[in-house]
């Protein structure tokens, strides 16, 4: 398990265990269930699994995980190639 | 399918799934290797004749100093009406298409339905009217049909069959056979999308907002091709199981290898959002206005040129090469430049979670 | 598409398989958990990168693959009923049980739906109140809130033809099994990122301190496996033992708590069977008292149903690692996508599967077939 998407809230309504977004998957729209993530905020990204979102994306922990890379890609530079 | 045998000592070839299932299933219908088992058992054997037997869209046959194509399809898609198209559109289209992909001029269809019993005569009108817009848009004409009705509960609505008839007008001989080592693989625009329209409107899968079909005749740009005198070997459009089946039928009806780059294969961006949600490949979603071409190596770049002035392959591009070996198979270098071999789909696919 | 493509990127996955090459210096055995891992690793050809010091080994994370044939037969029992509306998430239609599968029962004339989320089957259930709606509620972890939440909603709506057919695993109880096991081969696990995005990652450091292994929560993408793999390279190159979180940006360390709250209040934790694995105790979720009445077993009188598992299918120990596919006798002969004889050979994810696509191919080239 399991398939969770991140895609960006356009839009809230209801409240509590019924609050919902539409959530936009590269501009396709779905409804999801926002009862987990109550501080989850139009504009913010969230990752949808079976019509709930489960975990707002945190944008700095994704960039440093991205950064991360980068500076793996400087190390290799400077050790000679196994 | 081929037998495989290894130095591994087993054996991996399908065994008979009819011998083992006593009725038709879906899966016998997806596109998959269930379909294909279906008609190389049953259907196949009795009917036999050399251009069924080739598979390909359709047939061309040779009256007199004249060759036709002759091609049918019967289009059962459930919902009816779905983002950019309906069941009507889809049974002009579909059939316009295999005689494009014949490289014929299409002529003329004829129409059959088979109409379920307390159909709204509403919504047969709105399917009708869809096939005489397809079919003017087209340029083909609807010349003769046959309507049944059946038993409430026997037919999705309603299921259309049309039969198609077209004038070659080259002299290439178009199909696998004609597919050479070397060759460049193109494909028409970005893949995926009338798989994602369908599905998206399913009942239980329905999106606040989905890509449209991509639903389009797709005479003009292989016309254009041929007039052009573009050396077109093979064209096959993308319908049941996608762009990966149609590469796999090809690979093996030619015996030859299919190197594809996954790179190269455009996909817009709200279909692969809908794909990654469903946690559907859209390699393998069926397309209706999308087309595979087989060109020599030297004649890439001007066949990509008449294929991107057309408003329906504006985006063509090429995503591969053909070579000699491994044959049979085609392997897919993906977007992390490693390579895995792309099998066919047992079956329909089906969403998930897992 | 925003956050997913960014972890596709090539030359960030070759700046890692470099890294790792560079780091190992003897041979290690890492087992990912979670089926969407495996898919990534096989869609993406991720060991072919790795040095082959490494050996990815697939682990039981694949609710499907888990499922118990009784279950699965328990669920077509239901299925086949006149006034049932059967609804399933996808992955579980072909599924082998004792002589048939969901798909089968559907082409029989079976109500069978496929639906995204289990609100779907309840919706279903509320336009239709004469027949009875029963979702197949499969899943690890980081399903059960969802299902907990159709349950509940159903509870406070009044929802009567609403049941559910109760299948949920854990996956500590998993990895603790695994790893006591005396042929357990695993060194390194990569945990599940979206399990822990619900649960945290807490309960893992017990297991880590006491079985002596690194526990990297990882991601899905090919940029998160590969940093999952490296960061557990580096622990037991240096003989660490810890929990990491690769997977940051969705895990944080106490999970998600309203989620967590909403599980404790509609499930319990109780023994479950494992396909292939046997019983593991504390391993399962079933509904809780106040929530029992929307049980499908106990409202369709079929709890004590017992079945069989086929004796020639091994996936139990490709499940844990023991055996590889190509390893069982009846792989790719008698077993087959077309026709499983396990649900490791059926699920897009399972081992059998993965291996019959991709490496029969290998295999024959490898042979220098023509």
């Amino acid at each position: 398990m399991c398939l969770a998407v991140p895609g960006k809230i356009l839009s809230t309504s209801g409240e509590d265990t019924t609050r919902t977004a539409i959530v936009s998957f590269g501009g396709a729209e779905k409804e999801a269930n926002l009862a987990f993530v109550p501080e989850a905020e139009v504009g913010d990204y969230v990752l949808v699994h079976a019509g709930f979102a489960i975990s707002v994306v945190d944008p700095e922990e994704a960039t440093q995980t991205l950064e991360y890379f980068r500076q793996i890609g400087e190390l290799n530079e400077l050790e000679p190639p196994k | 399918m081929a037998d495989l045998s290894d130095s591994l000592g087993f054996t991996a070839a399908c065994p008979a799934p009819l011998a083992s299932q006593d009725h038709v299933t879906l899966a016998h219908g997806g596109g998959g290797r269930m379909m294909h088992s279906l008609l190389e058992r049953v259907i196949l054997p009795s009917f036999g004749h050399q251009p069924l037997v080739s598979r390909h869209d359709g047939a061309v046959l040779q009256t007199g100093s004249s060759r036709i194509a002759f091609t049918t399809d019967s289009y059962v898609v459930n919902p009816l009406f779905f983002p950019g198209g309906d069941i009507g559109t889809l049974a002009v289209t579909g059939t316009v298409n295999d005689l494009a992909m014949c490289g014929a001029r299409p002529v003329a269809l004829s129409v059959g339905f088979i109409l379920e019993e307390g159909l709204p005569l509403a919504t047969l009108e709105k399917v009708v009217a869809s096939m005489t817009d397809t079919a003017r848009t087209a340029g083909v004409a609807i010349v003769t049909g046959d309507t049944k009705v059946v038993d409430r509960g026997k037919a999705d609505g309603v299921f259309v069959n049309t039969a198609g008839i077209g004038i070659i007008e080259h002299g290439l001989s178009i199909g696998p056979a004609s597919v050479r080592s070397g060759d460049a693989i193109l494909v028409s625009g970005d893949v995926g999308r009338h798989g994602v329209a369908i599905m998206a409107v399913r009942e239980g899968l329905k999106f606040e907002s989905a890509p449209e079909t991509d639903c389009a005749p797709l005479h003009a740009p292989v016309l254009a091709l041929l007039e052009a005198g573009v050396e077109v070997h093979c064209l096959r459009d993308l319908t049941r199981g996608g762009l990966a089946t149609t590469l796999i039928e090809i690979a093996e009806s030619s015996r030859l290898h299919l190197a594809v780059d996954e790179d190269r294969i455009a996909i817009a961006e709200n279909v692969a959002g809908a794909c990654e949600l469903l946690g559907l490949d859209p390699l393998y979603l069926a397309n209706e206005g999308r087309f595979a071409a087989f060109v020599p190596p030297a004649q890439a770049d001007r066949a990509l040129g008449i294929l991107r002035s057309h408003a329906v392959s504006a985006n063509a591009t090429r995503v591969g090469t053909v070579d000699d070996a491994p044959a049979s198979l085609v392997t897919l270098k993906s977007r992390i430049g490693t390579k895995r071999v792309l099998d066919m789909l047992s079956g329909e696919q089906l969403p998930r979670i897992c | 598409m925003k956050y997913v493509d960014e972890y596709r990127d090539r030359g960030k996955a070759d700046a890692c398989a470099r890294a790792i090459a560079a780091v190992v210096t003897r041979p290690w055995a890492i087992m990912e958990v979670c089926g969407g891992q495996t898919h990534s690793i096989v869609r993406y050809g991720i060991d072919e990168l790795l040095p082959e010091a490494i050996t990815l080994l697939h682990g039981p994370g694949c609710p499907v693959c888990v499922t118990p044939l009784e279950l699965i037969d328990k669920a077509l029992l239901i299925a086949a009923r006149p006034e049932v509306i059967f609804c399933s998430f996808g992955d579980m239609l072909r599924v082998p049980g004792s002589g048939s599968d969901l798909f089968s029962v559907k082409a029989r004339g079976g109500d069978v739906r496929i639906v995204y989320s289990p609100l779907d089957a309840l919706r279903l259930a509320r336009e239709n109140p004469h027949r009875q709606v029963v979702f197949f509620a499969v899943g690890f972890e980081t399903t059960a809130p969802a299902n907990a939440m159709a349950v509940f909603q159903a509870a406070s709506q009044g929802i009567d033809n609403f049941s559910i057919l109760v299948s949920h695993v854990l996956v500590p109880p998993a990895i603790e099994a695994l790893l006591s096991a005396p042929d357990n081969r695993t060194q390194a696990f990569l945990a599940a990122g979206h399990v822990c995005t619900i649960m945290g990652f807490e309960e893992y450091v017990p297991l880590a301190a006491r079985y002596r292994v690194p526990i990297v929560v990882t991601g899905f993408e090919p940029l998160d496996i590969l940093q999952g793999i490296l960061m557990a390279v580096r622990q037991l190159e240096t003989g660490r033992a810890e929990v990491e979180n690769q997977y940051a940006r969705s895990v944080r360390k106490e999970g998600n708590l309203p989620a967590q709250a909403l599980i404790r209040k509609v499930f319990r934790v109780v023994p479950r069977k494992w396909r292939g694995i046997g019983e593991i105790p504390a391993s399962g979720l079933h509904l809780s008292e106040p929530f029992a009445r929307f049980d499908a077993e106990t409202r369709f009188g079929i709890a004590a149903y017992r079945a069989e598992e086929d004796s020639e299918c091994i996936s139990g120990e490709v499940l844990r690692g023991v055996k590889k596919p190509q390893q069982c006798p009846a792989f790719a002969t008698r077993c087959t996508p077309e026709r499983p004889l396990g649900a490791t050979m059926v699920s897009s994810e399972g081992a059998c599967s993965a291996y019959y696509q991709y490496r029969r191919h290998q295999a024959r080239s490898a042979a220098g077939e023509r």
